[in-house]
């Protein structure tokens, strides 16, 4: 049976460029280049090789997002970069607060987050309120949009962070970041974005964004799992999670993962390349070149962009069928959604059951259901977005990526309304 | 390690997957000698389960058809078609017997989140047992009332929940 991958926005495979950049750090080629294998911390030459590999892929990210290498710090993942940011503000402002001395850890701390942030975050937020520090969820709109105005607004003295994602995972809403960041640069209080879903695929400049703190992570860009990075804006104190050898500029003591983050950074450097319009980038004869405006998304992008509304246009024939999240492009509103981002839901179907029945033809996608492994509450995301929780029942979200062809897009289209019907046939709704 | 022959990332037995993929006695029973609709109010699966009843030579009641019809999750199907086969043909009493445990026997085990689906399956075929002794003004037994009564309440939530999608 045929297989068709339509999950990125959980994972994506290795680029096979990114496989072979990471193999001298194994240290398993002929002995020729064995010397890469070393830990970051040891003085002889492998350390050093290994060393070397680490600083310099911390200046091809630290470049892609418009931040200095020395702000850039290693994780393993997003969740942990989501946690260091949280917590790390957090500890780091009660260290200040004499609200510590009295035992009161938290007492002063205010964090302001959007209802839908990844569960890392609104993880994290729940247990720092359980050790006294504040949290505010501000509203979103029935898009997933965040108001400026209301961080504005849930601003009070007592604000230490701000933490909004800039693309959702589940419905692709692209949050206005910039205008979020002018505010709390404004106000003085500490920005951070999840940029999980974004990185690589949405120009990032942190400078200009008025972002500082960002998290971004390998395996959503074609690179391995197990790295991550936040991007710490300078001056910025943070309390780490992890305290030992002293690694990452003191603030993630670990070995470096260096194969790993090696393949992080050529990962990225490819989707940069993917970004830019190819046609416009120019060497000139002295040796500089024209860099493009950032903002202009490029080729792959403006690919899977076209796939997406074709899907969704083709989607949303299906009687008792609804977009979930951002209209398509074109449709002018000021909600933008991810390029490679679908999400739908359908009348009187179980999400968990037409997954399965999915994969069962070989699509690979996921639910924003209840009745997932995990959990059986229904999606926090689709609820906040004012889904009822039987329409956030049969939500189907519907990722694109690098090898996702029209030819997969239209073998979709053609068993999702079959098994939709078979659902609705066992379902005791919908039957007139 | 013990070999896992789960499908679907180990979460689902392979008689679970099989019997999703075809299962028995689905649809309606015109005129049912008894219904039970049920649901959960924490995951919002529905399962509805109608029953026609005849009888066998011994002259006691017995199930002779029974159909489902279930909005819900993979297990949720699949524990509707399960306890379809096996309340067919059983007398009311035995029928009712059947619990839970059995449910999840016969279909090699669930995943430990997914237990309640069984339950949901046991309470329909039991809630179309009780519809069936009312309405034939048949003797019901005190505990058997209080589990109506249980079950009743989950129900006119659920009810409430899914209103825009009654027929
Ligand atoms: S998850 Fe609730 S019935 Fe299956």
């Amino acid at each position: 049976m045929k297989k068709i991958y339509l999950d990125y926005a959980a994972t994506t495979p290795v680029d096979k460029r990114v496989q072979k950049a990471m193999m001298p750090y194994f240290g398993s080629l002929p002995a020729s280049r064995q010397e890469k294998f070393g830990n970051t911390m040891s003085l002889h030459s492998f350390g050093q090789e290994a060393k070397l590999a680490l600083e310099n892929s911390r200046a091809v990210l630290a470049d892609l997002i418009n931040a200095k290498p020395n702000e850039i710090i290693f994780t393993s993942s997003a969740t942990e970069s989501n946690n260091t940011a949280l917590k790390g503000i957090a500890f780091a402002s009660a260290r200040r607060s004499p609200a510590l001395l009295a035992g009161r850890l938290g007492e002063g701390g205010h964090i302001i987050i959007s209802p839908i942030e990844h569960p890392c975050i609104m993880e994290s937020s729940k247990w720092l309120k359980s050790n006294g520090f504040e949290i505010t969820k501000i509203p979103v709109d029935k898009y997933g949009m965040v108001n400026p105005e209301d961080v504005r607004k849930a601003i009070t003295d007592k604000t230490i962070l701000v933490s909004v994602i800039h693309a959702s995972n589940e419905i692709g809403t692209i949050e206005p970041i910039e205008e979020i960041g002018k505010i709390c640069r404004e106000e003085k209080i500490y920005f951070h974005t999840d940029a999980s879903q974004s990185f690589g695929k949405i120009p990032i400049d942190v400078k200009k964004m008025n972002i500082d703190l960002l998290t971004a992570s390998s395996h959503k860009i074609y690179g391995p799992k197990g790295a991550g990075l936040l991007y710490i804006r300078e001056g910025i104190k943070l309390a780490p999670l992890l305290h030992g050898g002293g690694q990452e500029n003191g603030l993630r003591s670990s070995t470096s993962n260096v194969s790993a983050i090696v393949g992080f950074a050529k990962a990225a450097e490819i989707c940069q390349k993917e970004m830019r319009k190819p046609d416009k980038s120019r060497r000139h004869f002295d040796g500089s070149s024209t860099i493009l405006p950032k903002t202009n998304l490029g080729g792959e992008q403006k690919r899977q962009e076209k796939l997406r509304d074709y899907l969704i246009k083709n989607l949303l024939k299906i009687k008792g069928s609804y977009l979930n999240g951002p209209p398509p492009a074109r449709q002018s509103h000021s909600a933008q959604r991810l390029a490679n981002n679908v999400n739908a839901r359908f009348d009187f179907i179980e999400g968990e059951a037409l997954i399965i029945q999915l994969d069962m033809r070989g699509i690979a996608c996921s639910t924003g259901s209840a009745c997932s492994s995990a959990s059986l509450e229904p999606s926090h995301v689709l609820l906040a977005i004012g889904l009822r929780p039987e329409q956030a029942h049969g939500s189907l979200r519907i990722s694109l990526g690098r090898q996702t062809t029209k030819k997969d897009i239209d073998y979709l289209l053609k068993v999702l309304p079959k098994i939709i019907k078979q659902l609705r046939d066992i379902s005791p709704y919908g039957k007139k | 390690m013990a070999k896992n022959n789960n499908v679907c990332g180990g979460l689902y037995t392979s008689k679970v997957m099989e019997t999703f993929k075809n299962p028995h006695n689905f649809g309606k029973i015109k005129n049912p000698d008894g219904t039970g609709k049920v649901g959960n109010i924490v995951c919002g699966d529905v399962m509805h389960l109608y029953i026609k009843v005849g009888r066998n030579k011994k002259n006691q009641d017995i199930i002779k058809d029974v159909r489902f019809e279930t909005f819900g999750c993979v297990a949720a199907i699949s524990t509707s078609s399960i306890i379809t086969d096996m309340a067919k043909g059983k007398t009311i009493n035995r029928a009712l017997k059947i619990t839970k445990d059995n449910v999840i026997k016969s279909l090699g085990g669930l995943p430990k989140i997914k237990y309640h689906c069984s339950v949901l399956a046991v309470d329909a075929l039991t809630e179309a047992i009780f519809d069936y002794l009312t309405k034939n003004k048949m003797p019901i037994s005190e505990e058997f009332k209080k589990r109506h009564e249980i079950i009743k309440k989950s129900e006119e939530i659920i009810n409430e929940r899914y209103k825009k999608w009654e027929n």
